[in-house]
């Protein structure tokens, strides 16, 4: 189980795939280091379960290369599988066998101690109760467990996992995200496709953002969430004022009114650098108009995702493929 | 890697766990106790069909009677049952993309699949063998048997003879089964598959009655489920069971050949 010459876990270069006019993913880079957790985001039909597609080696890439520590799944088989699991899409298993034959079944095929596994996968993803029950009859977050389960049995060093909390109720996905925080806590690296931002801002530290097949992003998410920037939000006992002092103050930009709605009442926003708070407040007490709320707001990394994957289409070289200056 | 012997062995249990596995078994069982009841409860016997007239005389008549029978299309319809959906169950669970992310290459895979379905119609075709033979010899006895050159060989020696004859009858049952396994690589539709084979079969059987095609006859696939009739001559004729040998190779080995490539290099979007 050695690596081939200490290749990375993941090292995609210019992955194509196109299916007759269609072209799914566009030339995709993809390097993800030994202890990532890396999140590949993108809105549903952006092509991130066809680049994990190609990464199994289960379809073959129109151009480019894929290699697992080094090994590519198109030339070595099932041999550059060794030390990777997951699933792409939905897990999928044999419905007229049980939770564990299943397991059982696919230990086999993995060979090197699975079987072994078997108990204590299915006891982390707790699924001993139903293992017994045919997967027939399983809900769709039972099916995801199992799944889980079975890419345990392959003891990974690297994860992929696609939307693995899809479908998954509130409790699921929470225990999904423990999971997945507690394998990379161990050493395993993972790679997790996702639509959600939360879910990629929770887990991840290094996250590529994908649009129609191509990646618009890819960074560490403190980057990320720098370029997110933020705002204040400034209510005052006389607003009218107070937007008079903003403008004149230094160091603050980007002033406007916000009116109020039912559930809140108007303000003022406006970006500032936090040094420049000091001066306002009391510059704002100056001018009778005392702040009643001052508050920064950052923006969330959803907005930088919705940034990233709804404007006008993305132009080659409008925006930075790599806007994270320190290697990781 | 796991040995392609572990991996076939999964295959089987596979088959073990469905329901389509045992109505093709059952079928090859029920169709000899139904016959043999038959003749029973009934008068006279099949007369238009060779050993028909010797079924009442010798048990042993009566596993011959059901392979020519069989031949028209229920031994394929039972290998074609599970040859075209081996590798299409796999595309209607979404399962292909299961077994292929483990540790074993599409090939060793490919193999076991091959494997078990060919299992699966030998069972059968034995399966069947053996209780014509059980239930032929309860109701009709253990008796010699007529050849069809008209002379009698002892019981020992007629159940020899059509022991020959079922492994003969095996080849051309291969034949369907590689036929069946490319269709269900192909089509990714299990029902498509085994359709599909049966239709061919069928087909093959009725270009002999074409007029102009005759000539062809002794090259289709189906007229070699009559090829161990040559074990029941005297002296036996090796000649259509030579040719039955490689005009079945000539059906089989193109079919699992592209059915290998085509299952190894595909991708695997489903699921």
């Amino acid at each position: 189980m050695t690596d081939a010459s200490g290749a990375p876990p993941i090292h995609a270069r210019g992955l194509v795939k196109e299916y007759g006019d269609v072209t799914a993913v566009a030339g995709v880079d993809l390097t993800v280091e030994a202890g990532d957790v890396y999140g590949y985001l993108g809105p549903n039909g952006a092509g991130k379960t066809t680049v994990l597609r190609m990464l199994l080696g289960l379809i073959r890439p129109t151009a480019g290369t894929a290699r697992l520590f080094g090994r590519d799944p198109l030339l070595e088989g099932a041999r550059a599988l060794q030390g990777v699991a997951g699933f792409v899409e939905a897990p999928r298993f044999y419905p007229y066998m049980s939770g564990r034959r299943n397991l059982e079944l696919l230990a086999a095929l993995d060979g090197d101690g699975a079987a072994g596994r078997i108990d204590e996968a299915l006891d982390i993803v707790e699924m001993t109760a139903r293992q017994g029950h045919k997967v027939g009859g399983y809900s769709h977050g039972m099916r995801q467990r199992l799944g889980v389960a079975a890419a345990l049995l392959r003891d990974p060093r690297l994860l992929l996992l696609d939307e693995p909390a899809t479908g998954l109720d509130p409790a699921g996905m929470r225990d999904m995200r423990a999971l997945v925080a507690r394998l990379s806590s161990e050493g395993t690296t993972v790679l997790l496709s996702s639509h959600l931002m939360p879910e990629v801002e929770e887990l991840c530290n290094r996250v590529a953002i994908v649009r129609t097949g191509r990646i618009v992003y890819e960074g560490d998410v403190e980057s990320l969430r720098a370029r997110a920037g933020g705002h204040w939000r400034l209510r005052t006992t006389d607003d009218v004022r107070a937007q008079q002092v903003l403008r004149e103050q230094r160091g603050v930009s980007a002033v406007a009114g916000v009116p109020g709605t039912a559930s809140a009442p108007s303000s003022l926003r406006f970006e500032a650098d936090e040094a420049a708070i000091a001066a306002l407040s009391i510059a704002l007490v100056d001018a009778g108009a005392p702040p009643v709320e001052l508050s920064p707001v950052r923006a969330t990394l959803e907005d930088v995702f919705f940034t990233l994957t709804e404007d006008e289409p993305a132009v080659d070289g409008g925006l930075p493929a790599t806007a994270d200056p320190v290697p990781a | 890697m796991p040995r392609l012997r572990t991996v076939y062995a999964w295959e089987l249990r596979k088959l073990l766990a469905q329901k389509r596995t045992f109505l093709g078994l059952g079928i090859a069982v029920l169709v000899p106790v139904v016959f043999a009841v038959a003749l029973l409860v009934q008068q006279g016997q099949p007369e238009d069909v060779a050993f028909g007239r010797y079924v009442r005389q010798s048990g042993l008549a009566i596993p011959p009677v059901l392979l020519i029978f069989g031949s028209i299309w229920l031994f394929p319809l039972i290998a074609a049952l599970v040859a075209g959906d081996i590798v299409a169950a796999e595309d209607n669970n979404g399962t292909l993309k299961t077994i292929l992310t483990r540790s074993t290459d599409r090939s060793r895979i490919f193999v076991a699949k091959a494997l078990a379905a060919s299992t699966y119609a030998a069972v059968a075709l034995a399966l069947m063998g053996a209780v014509a033979l059980v239930a032929g010899v309860a109701v009709s006895g253990f008796n010699p048997l007529v050849t069809l050159s008209g002379t009698t060989v002892s019981a020992s020696k007629g159940l020899e003879l059509i022991a020959f004859s079922l492994l003969v009858y095996m080849m051309p049952l291969l034949g369907i089964v590689a036929i069946a396994l490319l269709l269900s690589v192909l089509t990714h539709n299990s029902a498509a598959a085994v359709v599909g084979a049966l239709m061919i079969s069928l087909i093959l059987q009725l270009v002999t009655i074409l007029p102009g095609l005759g000539a062809l006859q002794p090259y289709l696939l189906t007229t070699q489920f009559n090829a161990w009739q040559g074990f029941l001559r005297t002296p036996i004729d090796y000649a259509p069971v030579v040719r039955a040998a490689w005009v079945c190779a000539l059906y089989a080995v193109p079919c699992v050949a592209v059915a290998f490539t085509s299952f190894v290099r595909r991708d695997v979007t489903g699921g």
